[in-house]
Order: structure tokens, then sequence, then C-alpha cells
């Protein structure tokens, strides 16, 4: 298949590209703007894959939907916004407590509540990583550029696969509804993870057997592996407990399985000097105004660092460390009111250097500029 | 309805870790239990090709005991779960077990939209007109006056009939048994099964140790009594006039109707476009 000719592509088109390219073939979503054409991709391209697209009465259903079919052996998926992932929080949960690899996909707009549907927004930063109740861990992925739409919703896919959890993309309004041209990767150059099958006999099967790098072959339903699952604490075999011991394995499992592998989580990019004394750190949409206003700086002959991070969750603590301990001055753009800069301050709160953390926030539903990334430097400085 | 041993039912339970089960004494679960696997061993199901489903509750503890691809899930869910795992796997038997509460108050949406769909899942639902395992609130289908821990001075809301609603929504399959019925309850069941669209049976069951006590309804031989005499034939019920179907409800097969059901449907729509060129073939 040649796929050389740049395209001109949709941000939530290249997430649906991503997503059929990386082996979805179950989509159950339902109507929510900005991320509506997500779902409308889905239903016109796999039914004529031969994969499952639902339209469900709900975004409750959704998740429930892809969440039974992940089970059945599908690689699925589902695409809303913030209002649909506050319905949906509970099912992610039980996808992370039962360890079923699915990925939901968040085209953030502006909140709390409808807020504002057709505007960019950041505000889902927090709720990526707290939605469900409970206690347990999160990936989410946030891409900042139509091109990163395709790549990270592949490995957001990928790590679903390997972690048996629930991933999250985040996007935005912009970044969804904004074209640029992309040159997709041929298919062959595509990394793909599949779920590793048991090939053991069915009585000596574990649904959530104690293994060290928690990659744990995972049966479906039909594969003559009957297992069970259940939101309730269970033990290794899937069976509800109350057991302390039992229970305290399950927790650890669910925790250590994304602690311990955070180098194959965590992804940042870094744009700009690293030996410059101020830097930015900037996700998503608005790392792309960090990165025009580093371009202005240097024009300027003034140097500055962004620090990107393509994962955010889990939080790229260390890069966090090793890139912005040094620098005299932060500053943290972001589209909600201190979301990102919470972990900064978090990260940098223990070391004993004195620097500034200058948080420029916006919640109007518009883009912060490089301008005002400028301004807020110079500002303070 | 063929009978079935004691023995072949072993066959189809979780032998490791298991049992006692978690319910009450003189709970009807056990019979809707007992009734389901009967079906399943009388059609023949391999126990690899059959699944189970639930949601929150007394009866969503079911799947736990039976040897199958068994999923416990939540509160309300169960149906909407069901249909992602049908959707994905349609050669699956697909099997709901809810509550009066799970299925029509907290899960009444999935249930309306999968009896629209017409997808192939059995959703037995186990109406025993409270909540029980948190102890007694009222439920859609509370009777009126009844007493409930959150209806301390008698019911005041009206009652959910759970196979008019369902009829209404489309399934192409209703009917209403009883525990005390445990034989044709069996035949329901296995009639559901068999039926290749949406299929609702509805189990009136006894609770004596929460709803029963609340409203001294006797112990659990004097419920299943009752349920015996509340609960009569169809026709029976049809032939009565209106003084004397008061405190009479009717069971049976109340629809079985032959119309096209969703994962086939989808299946067929898959088939017509495999000539259609994919849109990132471009």
């Amino acid at each position: 298949m040649e796929r050389k000719k740049p395209v001109l592509m949709q941000g939530n088109e290249a997430v649906a590209r991503g997503a059929v390219d990386a082996g979805i073939n179950f989509f159950a979503g339902y109507p929510i703007t900005p991320s509506t054409e997500i779902t409308e991709f889905m239903s016109r391209e796999l039914p004529r894959r031969g994969g499952v697209f639902l339209q469900m009465e709900d975004e409750i259903a959704s998740i429930a939907a892809i969440i039974g079919a992940s089970l059945a052996g599908a690689k699925s998926m589902t695409a809303t916004s913030g209002p649909g992932i506050s319905l949906m929080a509970e099912g992610i949960g039980y996808a992370k407590m039962i360890e079923q690899p699915c990925v939901v996909v968040n085209v953030m707009r502006g909140g709390p509540s409808t807020g504002l549907p057709t505007q960019p927004s950041q505000a889902d930063i927090q709720q990526a990583r707290w939605c469900n109740h409970g206690d347990a861990p999160a990936i989410a992925l946030y891409p900042s550029s139509v091109l990163e739409c395709y790549e990270l919703t592949i490995r957001a896919v990928n790590l679903a696969e390997k972690y048996r959890t629930c991933v999250m993309v985040l996007s935005d309004a912009m970044l969804g509804h904004m074209r640029e041209p992309v040159n997709l990767p041929d298919l062959e150059h595509v990394n793909i993870i599949e779920r590793i099958k048991p090939t053991i006999p069915p009585e000596w099967y574990k649904h959530y057997p104690d293994n060290a790098k928690y990659r744990a072959p995972l049966a479906s339903f039909g594969d003559g592996y009957r297992f069970h699952v259940t939101g309730l604490a269970h033990d290794d075999l899937g069976f509800p407990t109350t057991r302390p011991d039992e229970v305290d394995r399950m927790m650890k499992r669910l925790k250590n399985k994304i602690s311990q592998n955070i180098e194959d989580l965590v992804q940042v990019e870094l744009f700009g000097d690293e030996s410059a004394r101020i830097a930015i750190f900037a996700a998503g949409i608005t790392a792309r105004a960090a990165k025009a206003a580093i371009e202005i700086a240097h024009q300027h002959g003034k140097k500055l660092l962004l620090v990107r991070p393509l994962t955010i969750w889990p939080f790229p603590d260390e890069a966090v460390h090793t890139y912005l301990s040094d620098k005299k001055m932060i500053i943290v753009p972001e589209l909600n009111q201190g979301q990102l800069s919470i972990e900064i301050k978090r990260i940098l709160g223990k070391s004993k250097k004195t620097r500034k953390i200058v948080e420029v926030h916006k919640v109007t539903g518009e883009l912060i500029t490089p301008e005002e990334i400028l301004k807020a430097m110079k500002e303070d400085n | 309805m063929k009978k079935i041993p004691q023995k072949e039912i072993h066959k189809y339970l979780r032998h490791n870790k298991k049992f006692p089960h978690v319910w009450c004494p003189g709970c009807s679960d056990g019979i809707v239990l007992g009734a389901t696997i009967r079906a399943i061993a009388e059609i023949g199901w391999e126990k690899d090709d059959c699944a189970m489903v639930s949601g929150i509750g007394c009866s969503s503890r079911m799947p736990v005991y039976v040897d199958f691809n068994t999923a416990h899930t939540l509160h309300g869910r169960a149906i909407a779960y069901a249909t992602g795992i049908k959707m994905a796997k349609p050669s699956l038997n697909v099997c709901v077990v809810t509550g009066d509460g799970d299925a029509s108050a907290i899960g009444g949406n999935h249930l309306i939209h999968a009896c629209r769909r017409n997808i192939n899942l059995t959703v037995i639902c186990i109406n025993n007109h409270i909540y029980g395992m948190t102890g007694g609130q009222y439920s859609p289908t509370t009777p009126h006056d009844a007493i409930a821990t959150t209806m301390p001075y008698g019911n005041i809301d009206n009652v959910f009939d759970l196979c008019k609603l369902t009829i209404g929504a489309g399934a192409t399959f209703v009917a209403r048994t009883t525990a005390y019925h445990a034989t044709e309850m069996q035949s329901i069941i296995k009639a559901g099964f068999e039926h290749n669209g949406f299929s609702f049976i509805e189990v009136m069951c006894a609770c004596p140790v929460i709803y029963g006590k609340l409203n001294k309804q006797g112990d659990a031989p004097q419920m299943m009594r009752d349920l015996r005499d509340s609960y009569v034939p169809l026709i029976t019920y049809e032939k009565l006039n209106a003084d004397e179907k008061q405190g009479q409800f009717p069971r049976g097969i109340f629809k079985n109707e032959v119309a096209p059901e969703y994962s086939e449907r989808y299946a067929a729509l898959v088939e017509s476009l495999q000539s259609v060129k994919g849109e990132g073939d471009e």
C-alpha cells in the first residue's frame, strides 16, 4: 500500500486512522462534540474491514461494550469528551480493575459541565489521572500534532495490550479539528503489539499471574480458558476475595505494573536549548505555542528550552527533575487553572534551589499565544 | 422438559474455592441457577461456548459459581457489557443474570435499548421486589404500600411491569415465571436460550430474609406458596374478571416473535461491504 503522498488530515481523523492501523476492530461510542468525527470515521471504516461499530445509548454503555468486546478478544476503543469521560469513569476503573485492554480518547473541551463544547481546553489532565474512584494508576498520552494523533493512538493501543489496562489518549477541540498535511508511515513500519495468548492447559491458567515484568498472557471468552472477572477485589484466578494478602497482591500488581515500567511508558520531547536558564513545560496544543515562542526568542538571541510530555500519566517526574531543576524560571502555560503546574511544584518543591514557576492560564476557550508566553517570561524576569 | 439429574448439574459448577454461596437461607436465586444450568444441559451447549454476565446485586453473584466464561460487571451495566461480548464473538451464547433494581432502575436504559436492537442475549431478571444486597431499599418493582428501608411508611411509587416494558421496547421473547414453578422455569429459560433475538425472562422470587421480614410475608415456604397462588398461567389469567384479577398476575410466554437479530444484521452489513475499498487505502 503506497502512502507516500502527504494527506491533509484532521486530528480526529488521524486518531481514528491510528486506531484502525493499530488493529482496533471494535468501537462503541456516543455522539459528543468535539470528538464525533472519530466515531463517524469508525462507523464508515470498521464495517468495511469486518470490525464492529456500535453507537450505544450513552457513554456508560459505550465503555461497557468495549470492555465486553475486549473480554471476547477484540481490540477495542471509544472516543468522547469531558462529559462523556465523567460518565465512563466507573467503567474505566472497572477495566483497570479487571486488567482488560481498551483505549479511551478524550477530545478535551471547556468545562466544567457542558462548558464550551466547541472550544479547546486542557482541563481534563487531572481527570485523566483520577477519574475513577479507588486507588489505581493511569496511562494517558497527549499528542500535539495531527501526525502525533496518529502515532500516539497506535502507541495507546499497544500499551493497553501490553499492560492489560485502559489507556487514555488526550486531545482537544483545536487539535481534533485542525488539519495538517501528514505522511503516514507504511503499515509494515508500524509497530503493533498483539495480545499474548496463553498456551498452557486451561487447568493451569491463572488470569492474574504474578510475573516480574507484569506482561501476562490473556485469554479471551470462548478460547477454552473459562475464567471469571469481577470488579470485586479478587485473587489470581479472578475470584472475589477479602483475604488481606490476596487483596494486597492485587493492589500492588495494579500499581507496580505501571510504576516499575516508567521508562517504557514515559516519553518526553525536548525542544530548544538545553543550556537555557528559562524553560517552558507545556503539553498538547499549548506546546505548539511554546515552540513558536522559543523560535521568536531565538531570533532575539534569547535561549529557551521546552520540555513537552507526550506521556502525561504516569507523569514524567524524572524528566522534570533532570531538565528543569536547574532552571532559573519555568513557565507552565496551560488551558486550565494549574493542572500541570501543580505537578511541577510537587516534583520541584522538594529541591532547595530557588526558582520561579510562572503559570500562564487560559480557560476562555481561546489558545495561549506565543506572545503571551514571552510576555509572562518578561514580566516575571 | 427433560429431567437433568443433580450429578449433571455439578459438571457446570466451579469446584475451586467458590462455595458456600452468598445467598441467604430461603433465597430463590439458587433455584434459578439450577434451572438455568438444567436448561443449558438440556440444550447441550459446551461450557466454552457460554458466557454469563451480571451486574451488581444478589442475583448478580451467580456467574462466579458457574464454569462458563463469566463476568461480574458494574451495577446496571451487564446488558451493555454483554452487547460488547456478543458483537465481538457472536458464536458465544450470552446470558445476562440481573435483578429488578439492576435491570430496571440503574440499568433501565440499557435494557430498553437492547430490546430495541433485538440482539441475541437472554436476560434472566430475578425479581424479588427489593434491593436485597444493600439491605432492603425499594426498587421499581416494589409493590404499592410495601415497606422498604427507604419507604418506611409504605411505597408510594408506581410499579414497573417489566414484561410490558420489554414488550413495548421491542424484545422478541418475553416471559414470566416464578421460583416455585421450577420445571416450568427450566422450559422457559430453555426457550429463551433457543430464541434467536432478545429474550427477557422475569423470574418472580422470594426474598424471605429481607423483603419477607420487612413485609411480614412469612417464612420461605410461605413465600413460595404465595408465588404458587399469585401467579397463574396466562390463559387462566385472561379468563378472570376484573375482581378476580386483584392480587393475581399472569405467567408464561407473553411474546415469542421471529424478527431480524442484531448481530446477524450486522454480519450481513459487513458481508455486503466486503467489495468496498477501505478509507485508509487510497
